[in-house]
Order: C-alpha cells, then sequence, then structure tokens
C-alpha cells in the first residue's frame, strides 16, 4: 500500500465484513512523543482469541474466494518497518479493535494519502454504517461523524454526488488546518 | 483567514439539492442505472483501484451517465485488479481486469455508452476455490 488511506479503507473492509454498524477510525500524531497512531473501532462480530493471535499470518484469511489473506499482514509489515507494532484486541460477539502505532519520525512512515477521500468513499458506500474519524494532532482535533452528517441532511442520501464533492472538500480543509500529515 | 467548510454550508447545499430533488428521482430505481462495482479488497487497493473509483464516480456524472458506483468485496481475480464489474440495463454484468484510468475511459466511452466490447473482460466460466 503506498499510503496509510488505503491500509485503512483496506482494514475497515475487514469491519464491514464482520456486519459492524458502527466504525470509529482515529489516528493521533503526537510530535512530542513521536508516535503516530492509527485505531480501528468496530463492533462487529469479533474473532476468537485463537483467529485473533494468527490473523497477520498471511495464509489465514476468512474468506473462501482465496487462500491468503494480506490486509493486516501487509500493514504489520508498514508498521514494523518503522519501529512501531500492531496489537489486535477482539472479542467474539463484541467488535474488534486493531491499532497501529507507528514512529512517526521514521522515513518509512507512510504518509497519510487521501484520507478525505477514503472517508468519503466509505461513508457513501456503506449508508447504514455509522463512521466517526477522529484526527488529533498534538491535541489538535478534527471529527467527522456520519450521524451528525446524516441529521443535517435529513432525507437526502449520504451517497449522492454532490455531497459526496462536499464532504470531501470540507474533510480536506479540517485535516489542513489542523495540519494533519 | 479562509473560513473553513462546515456542517452549516451543507444544510444549503443540502436545500439547494432538494429543490431540484424532483427532476431526479429517477435515481431511485437502480435497474434502469448502469451499475459499476470496484472490486476493493487488498489485492485491489494495491493495485489503484481507489483511483479507478473516483475516475468512475467523477467521470460518469460529468459525461451525463446515470450511474451507482460501489464497492464489493474481492471477485477472487487478484491477478487482474484494479477488476470492476459493469451492468448496463438489459445485460449480463461483466468484469474487467487490468483497469487503469485509461482503460475505465475506454469502458465508459465505448462499453457504456455504444456498447462495442473492449480488451479486458474476464470470462464468467472461470471458478474461484471452494473450501
Amino acid at each position: 500500500m503506498k499510503d496509510l488511506s488505503l491500509h485503512i479503507m483496506d482494514i475497515v473492509q475487514n469491519s464491514i465484513s464482520a456486519k459492524a454498524s458502527f466504525i470509529e477510525i482515529s489516528i493521533e500524531e503526537s510530535h512530542e512523543a513521536n508516535t503516530y497512531f492509527v485505531r480501528i473501532n468496530d463492533n462487529g462480530k469479533g474473532m476468537s482469541p485463537e483467529m485473533a493471535a494468527k490473523v497477520t499470518d498471511p495464509y489465514v484469511t476468512s474468506r473462501t474466494t482465496r487462500k491468503v489473506g494480506l490486509g493486516l499482514p501487509l500493514l504489520k509489515m508498514n508498521v514494523e518497518r518503522t519501529g512501531g507494532s500492531l496489537h489486535i484486541v477482539s472479542e467474539e460477539g463484541k467488535g474488534t479493535l486493531v491499532e497501529a502505532k507507528f514512529i512517526n519520525d521514521n522515513i518509512d512512515r507512510l504518509p497519510l494519502g487521501d484520507m478525505a477521500g477514503t472517508i468519503v468513499l466509505l461513508a457513501s458506500g456503506n449508508p447504514t454504517i455509522e463512521f466517526i474519524y477522529k484526527h488529533t494532532v498534538d491535541g489538535e482535533e478534527y471529527i467527522f461523524d456520519t450521524l451528525e452528517i446524516k441529521e443535517v441532511l435529513d432525507d437526502v442520501s449520504i451517497s449522492d454526488s454532490h455531497i459526496f464533492k462536499y464532504l470531501k472538500e470540507m474533510i480536506n480543509e479540517n485535516l489542513q488546518e489542523i495540519k494533519a500529515s | 483567514m479562509v473560513k473553513v467548510k462546515s456542517l452549516a454550508d451543507l444544510k444549503k447545499i443540502k436545500s439547494e439539492l432538494q429543490s431540484k430533488m424532483d427532476l431526479r428521482e429517477k435515481s431511485e430505481n437502480p435497474e434502469k442505472m448502469v451499475q459499476v462495482k470496484v472490486a476493493m479488497a487488498t489485492c485491489g487497493i494495491a493495485s489503484g483501484a481507489k483511483q479507478v473509483m473516483d475516475f468512475m464516480i467523477e467521470e460518469l456524472e460529468k459525461r451525463g451517465i446515470d450511474a451507482i458506483v460501489t464497492q464489493t468485496g474481492c471477485m477472487g481475480y487478484c491477478y487482474a485488479e484494479p477488476t470492476i464489474e459493469v451492468k448496463v440495463p438489459g445485460k449480463d454484468p461483466i468484469v474487467f481486469g487490468f483497469v487503469t484510468i485509461k482503460k475505465a475511459d475506454e469502458i465508459i466511452e465505448k462499453y457504456i455508452k455504444i456498447g462495442e466490447l473492449v480488451e479486458g473482460i474476464i470470462p464468467v466460466n472461470y471458478e474461484t476455490i471452494e473450501k
């Protein structure tokens, strides 16, 4: 994957397959602690402890179309390249948390990429799932919440192409404002 | 300082849209629209499916084609990513492989607009592994 937004898009697909109705994506950049956390938390069906322990093995997958699953292994590789670590906490029936801790100033820490595009694609492609995207840079915070958006939109669909464009610009400008990278 | 876009402005956009809504009522019927599904599993995303999806959403609207573009999981053609499935009303869905932006443009111009087949179709007799 070329950037973090693509990894996030990929990992969130796992949450969607796990029938989550609520997915929280949070990114926390800290220059002082030199860390860059990416957390994806869902209320999907979760995994057994055995499965959770081996999902970063490329030859483990829950799908049937093919026998390899590279989403988490690729993320793990990119996290560990910076000297960071990947944690997965999951409970059956409750949900899963994937936490990637990157070392921020490492040259291998991937850039954020088109996060606005990723969030809007996910939200408009899955109108029945609620997404919260929280981005913090040294204490400065931006929160995007689809529940809030849907309240404003009322009966207009979040998947409408005009709304799509507007939301993308809105997220992009707010991320620039807090200097997300 | 330039004001950052916020939810308050979204309200305005929404009411503008609502006034135009009646004209666009037809979009409620997906059977009459072109349906494009972009395979967005790890394999697709890593090979650039997101750019293809952005391109499709933007260009289909610009070119005035009534279409819905959605994401789907891996269709089992990882070797041929990015793959997209295109369903034109009244026809069977067709899966195209190795879809670059250039290919996507060709698919819109030739297949979607005038029904002419383009190279890169994945035959339907392909079987995925069952376990």
